[in-house]
């Protein structure tokens, strides 16, 4: 599975860092930047509550 | 299932934190209906935490409070200010830049950084409760001053002037205040923050006011900016602290688990934020295109309220939803609101609670309450929920 960011809707609310800092971060104007794309076992696990949590709707995970 | 129950909001907490039975009842019976706000005003009420995601993602739905179908709660709400929309009253494409151009103040990057600050604040203040008489009001000592001291930093605005602003925003949350008071308040705050945004365009500092002024003159939408992050950013943290403080005092064994393992703590504010959802009021917004909400037909024009805290003690979404459960650790709570608009002061509000609540009981074990917990005057009269005084001793 691999996350898929749309920065255009991206607010900023950090969500997605608060789950998993080593997966998601933030640029300097709060834009989610994804750090690893396809995370596995409890990454992946996480991945998937950061895609329910994103209040923009700005994340979702794909198969290849 | 449309106007079945007509019913007036809001209806005061009851037990006393507990989201009304009325709100309840529209949850079990009439999970989108028809209400009567106090203003007069007819919206649709939604009670289900899907539905509230579902219309707080939906871009036919508007936050634009100039829109005179915007749901007021009370008559004369609707202020004659001069302020420029805020940020959370602005709709696409406005609103995605503007939120840009200042969340990256906010990031959870840039929250750490201030972590020691805030760590020194809750500190200095703890000494001062511990220096001075017994019993002392929380809400004064503690609950009000440190989130009001940090967002006074962050922006910029002179702490020694909180008496200022803390009056006239308490009074803007009240629901008691008339149309006149209200308007005196904003009208003075709008005046305050227009002379301290020429004061930083003279001589910029380190803070928030001062890099948005270096790289816009838009004093309007600065001032708009600086009403919303300051009234926003204190009132709310603060009646989270008295209420969370006042829950883990009923909660030793709580207070012992946060002590033996802190990473419990965070899993705890989350789990208080659910817990009491203290602003409900920031999730209304108005139809400006017809559309269906839970396949019940919302036309352009229609207001609609969310009733958060109801709908965070929905039992399609979370087990045995009225126990608090600090072990609990969901985060798809709507505390902090949904969609694009979500709180943007979110993870300062998370860190201020965090520090706040494993500080003050490792450096005051003794702490309880001085009064009892039934007799507390719980804030039913404003729009953020809280508690407006918390006698305390050790």
């Amino acid at each position: 599975m691999r996350i898929v960011a749309n920065t255009d809707v991206c607010v900023g609310a950090g969500q997605c860092v608060l789950t998993d800092s080593a997966v998601f971060d933030q640029d300097d104007d709060g834009t989610v930047a994804v750090l690893i794309e396809n995370p596995e076992g409890q990454r992946l696990d996480g991945a998937r509550e950061a895609v329910t949590l994103c209040p923009s709707r700005a994340l979702s995970l794909v198969e290849d | 299932m449309t106007a079945r129950l007509p019913d007036t909001l809001p209806i005061t907490r009851g037990c006393p934190y507990a989201p009304p039975d009325e709100h309840r009842r529209l949850q079990q019976e009439a999970p989108i209906s028809r209400v009567t706000l106090p203003s007069g005003m007819t919206v649709w009420a939604l009670t289900r935490h899907e539905d509230i995601r579902t219309m707080l993602t939906d871009p036919r739905f508007s936050s634009d409070r100039r829109n005179p179908n915007f749901p007021l709660l009370l008559e004369g709400q609707r202020l004659n200010t001069d302020f420029v929309p805020s940020l959370i009253g602005m709709d696409p494409p406005e609103h995605g830049p503007a939120r840009r151009e200042v969340v990256g103040e906010f990031t959870v990057k840039r929250m750490a950084a201030l972590r020691p600050r805030i760590q020194e604040i809750v500190d200095e203040h703890i000494d001062a409760m511990l220096a001075g008489p017994r019993p002392t009001d929380l809400v004064k000592a503690l609950s009000l001053p440190v989130p009001s001291l940090v967002i006074c930093e962050l922006l910029g605005v002179p702490y020694d002037d909180h008496d200022f602003f803390q009056a006239r925003s308490s009074l803007l949350l009240s629901r008691t205040a008339s149309p006149e008071e209200r308007k005196r308040a904003v009208d003075e705050l709008r005046e305050y923050l227009g002379e301290l945004i020429l004061a930083k365009e003279r001589v910029p500092a380190d803070d928030l006011l001062s890099r948005r002024l270096a790289k816009s003159d838009d004093h309007e939408e600065l001032k708009s900016l600086a009403f919303l992050l300051l009234v926003a950013g204190h009132e709310t943290t603060a009646n989270m602290i008295s209420l969370g403080t006042m829950t883990f005092l009923e909660r030793p064994e709580d207070i012992r688990t946060i002590h033996e393992d802190p990473s419990r703590t965070l899993p705890a504010v989350e789990e208080l934020l659910r817990y009491f959802t203290i602003a409900e009021i920031a999730t209304s917004r108005v139809a400006v295109d017809d559309t269906e909400i839970g396949g019940v037909p919302i036309r352009a024009g229609e207001g609609v309220v969310a009733l958060s805290n109801t709908a965070n003690r929905d039992p399609e979404t979370f087990d045995r939803p009225d126990e608090l459960d600090l072990e609990r650790g969901a985060r798809n709570h709507l505390a902090f609101g949904f969609g694009a608009h979500q709180c943007l002061g979110q993870n300062l509000a998370r860190m201020e609670l965090q520090i706040v609540f494993d500080t003050l009981f490792r450096r005051i074990p003794g702490l309880r309450p001085a009064v009892p917990l039934d007799t507390l005057p719980f804030k039913d009269d404003a729009n953020v929920y809280g508690i407006h005084e918390f006698p305390v001793t050790w």
